[in-house]
């Protein structure tokens, strides 16, 4: 493999996917904004006063890591699942398929501009918090790992997601009918110590769950799980989807007739 | 960079098979052999396989069998290399229509691995020569149908591809912008570019191509210089435009002849005459010629009689 110009194809692929983002930023980076200020204000501000404290934290101080996370983790997994079916959808995919950049580098390019929306769109929820709540970091290194190993679990199935996808209709379903209800249940609102023996353990099966309660622990030192699981669970997730997004590149299904 | 030799074959391709997965054979075996530096035409009708072909080249298509190779590079052991020196114009518009026409040129160098510094160069330059410059911050669904096919050229080019495959370039193109691309075409050709050239404006193949291959159902039918197969049409239909009007046909020996309208004269010639003996003839009954035609283009005439399966191996076409 050319290093050299893989590099600059995969430096490419993330200017363009870069430029994707903030060129229709009305539609990338705004309406995350407005719908975490509105869990905020409602769920936060509103509703959390009543229901007060929660693992020692005020409720705003402790939706807020989770809320950041679930942000990280949809615009992760929808820029790569849009971006890459569009491009196969319009046919510009054959740009980069009939170059000599690599699978690995086609993977990287578009998986890396996920993860970079995840974080802009991360940082601006932050920003929006820190209006509501105050955070103090208690594990500096945990969080950024945990949130970046994540972004690119996400953006990892919405790659394959992508490949699979022939129509419109089916980028949607994914989000809607599993990511959705997924991170719903994943410990953003509250802490799965909350419910009987049996939902804990059900809860436990969600990988979700795993990454929140990390990223929480990250921030706020608490977690309801252990966070080497945490860990092993992130690690393994992208070892898998990225060699399920390589084959199927090489084989071509979905992409190359 | 790797060093071309003068002597290699820029593409070939050796028993090339697919089957898609609804059963259609749409390539039988076909073998091919294009010369570097050589401007090649592969013709055929629609379905006939060209596209398929094309697509297995530039690894769009999984082939169901035999090989290819690229200056010597085969497209399954050495495909990086191998898809290094070729260059895709292909036949549908696979344009990012929301991206500017800059950005697309730039965007596909670095999937070349050419840095952004040369890559701005070298947009300017091929986007000048496509006449596209002054639409460079324009994005490409404001462009015309005409300006999206040189927008296709221009990406194509951005990297110097030794091998420039283009598909149905002209399609839908007016004549005065089709012509200036035949004249780009001509000059990047003679700076040592092979080009293959797919294209249903056989006129355009004739111009242009000094190789043939004619695919059809899936096989060739037809591979040879372009000199070699418009010989084998041994019967031309030519039109005269007369200086003045005539009454009635005349008789000329070894062809037919019969009026069009007063001033306009068709005169079938066959293989054993020669357009020499024609204008004799003519001068001989006082019969003046302002111009002359052929009735058809010769290359869709023998095209149409390949594909038609009326051709004789005895060049009785």
């Amino acid at each position: 493999m050319n290093i050299q110009l893989n590099l600059v194809a995969v430096r490419t692929v993330i200017r363009k996917e870069m430029n994707r983002v903030l060129r229709i930023w009305i539609q990338t980076i705004v309406p995350p904004a407005i719908t975490m200020t509105l869990y905020f204000i409602i769920f936060g501000n509103l509703i959390g006063r009543r229901i007060g404290s929660m693992d020692g934290f005020d409720y705003m101080q402790y939706i807020a890591p989770g809320l950041i996370m679930m942000s990280v983790i949809t615009n992760s997994y929808g820029n790569v699942v849009s971006s890459f079916f569009g491009a196969k959808f319009t046919g510009y995919i054959e740009e980069m398929l009939v170059s000599p950049m690599s699978n690995v580098s086609i993977i990287i390019g578009h998986v890396a501009g996920g993860v970079l929306r995840g974080m802009l769109v991360g940082i601006l929820v932050t920003i929006i918090a820190l209006f509501f709540t105050r955070l103090e970091i208690a594990h500096p290194f945990i969080m950024i790992s945990v949130v970046l190993l994540s972004s690119i679990v996400f953006s990892l199935a919405g790659f394959i997601n992508a490949v699979f996808a022939k129509k419109f209709d089916d980028i949607s379903i994914v989000p809607t009918f599993v990511l959705t209800p997924l991170t719903y249940l994943g410990g953003v609102f509250y802490s799965i110590s909350m419910l009987p023996d049996f939902w804990q353990g059900i809860s436990k099966a969600n990988p979700i769950l795993y990454m929140v309660n990390a990223f929480r622990y990250g921030i706020l030192g608490t977690s309801d799980i252990s966070i080497t699981y945490a860990y092993t669970i992130l690690v393994v997730f992208v070892v898998l989807l990225f060699s399920v997004s390589l084959f199927l590149m090489k084989k071509g299904i979905g992409i190359r007739e | 960079m790797v060093t071309i030799p003068n002597f290699m074959n820029a593409l070939t391709i050796k028993n090339l098979k697919k089957t898609y997965d609804n059963g259609n054979q749409a390539l039988k075996g076909i073998d091919l052999n294009v010369e570097a530096g050589d401007f090649y035409a592969l013709l055929g009708p629609n379905g006939a396989g060209k596209t398929t072909a094309i697509g297995i080249v530039s690894s769009l298509v999984n082939k169901s069998g035999g090989q290819v190779e690229i200056f010597g590079h085969s497209i399954d052991s050495d495909h990086e290399v191998a898809k290094s020196f070729l260059g895709l114009v292909p036949q549908e518009i696979n344009l990012n229509l929301w991206d500017t026409v800059g950005n697309i040129v730039i965007n596909h160098a670095g999937y070349y691995g050419i840095s952004e510094k040369v890559a701005r160069q070298r947009v300017e330059k091929y986007l000048r020569a496509l006449h596209l410059w002054d639409r460079r911050d324009d994005i490409a669904l404001s462009l015309s149908g005409g300006m999206k096919r040189r927008l296709m050229i221009a990406r194509a080019l951005v990297h110097e591809p030794s091998l420039l495959i283009l598909d149905e370039p002209t399609a839908g193109v007016d004549i005065e912008i089709r012509r200036s691309m035949w004249n780009y075409l001509q000059e990047i050709n003679e700076a040592g570019t092979t080009i293959i050239l797919t294209t249903h404006y056989l006129e355009e193949a004739e111009s242009l191509c000094r190789h043939i291959a004619i695919i059809d159902e899936g096989k060739i039918i037809e591979d040879a210089k372009m000199s070699t197969v418009l010989r084998k049409l041994q019967r031309e239909v030519l039109i005269l435009s007369l200086a003045d009007d005539l009454k009635q046909a005349p008789s000329l020996v070894g062809f037919k002849a019969k009026l069009r309208s007063d001033c306009q004269l068709e005169v079938e010639k066959g293989p054993d005459r020669n357009i020499n003996d024609l204008f004799e003839q003519l001068n001989a009954n006082g019969i003046r010629v302002v111009s002359m035609r052929n009735k058809a283009n010769r290359l869709e005439e023998l095209f149409l009689r390949l594909v038609d399966g009326k051709y004789e191996p005895a060049g009785n076409i």
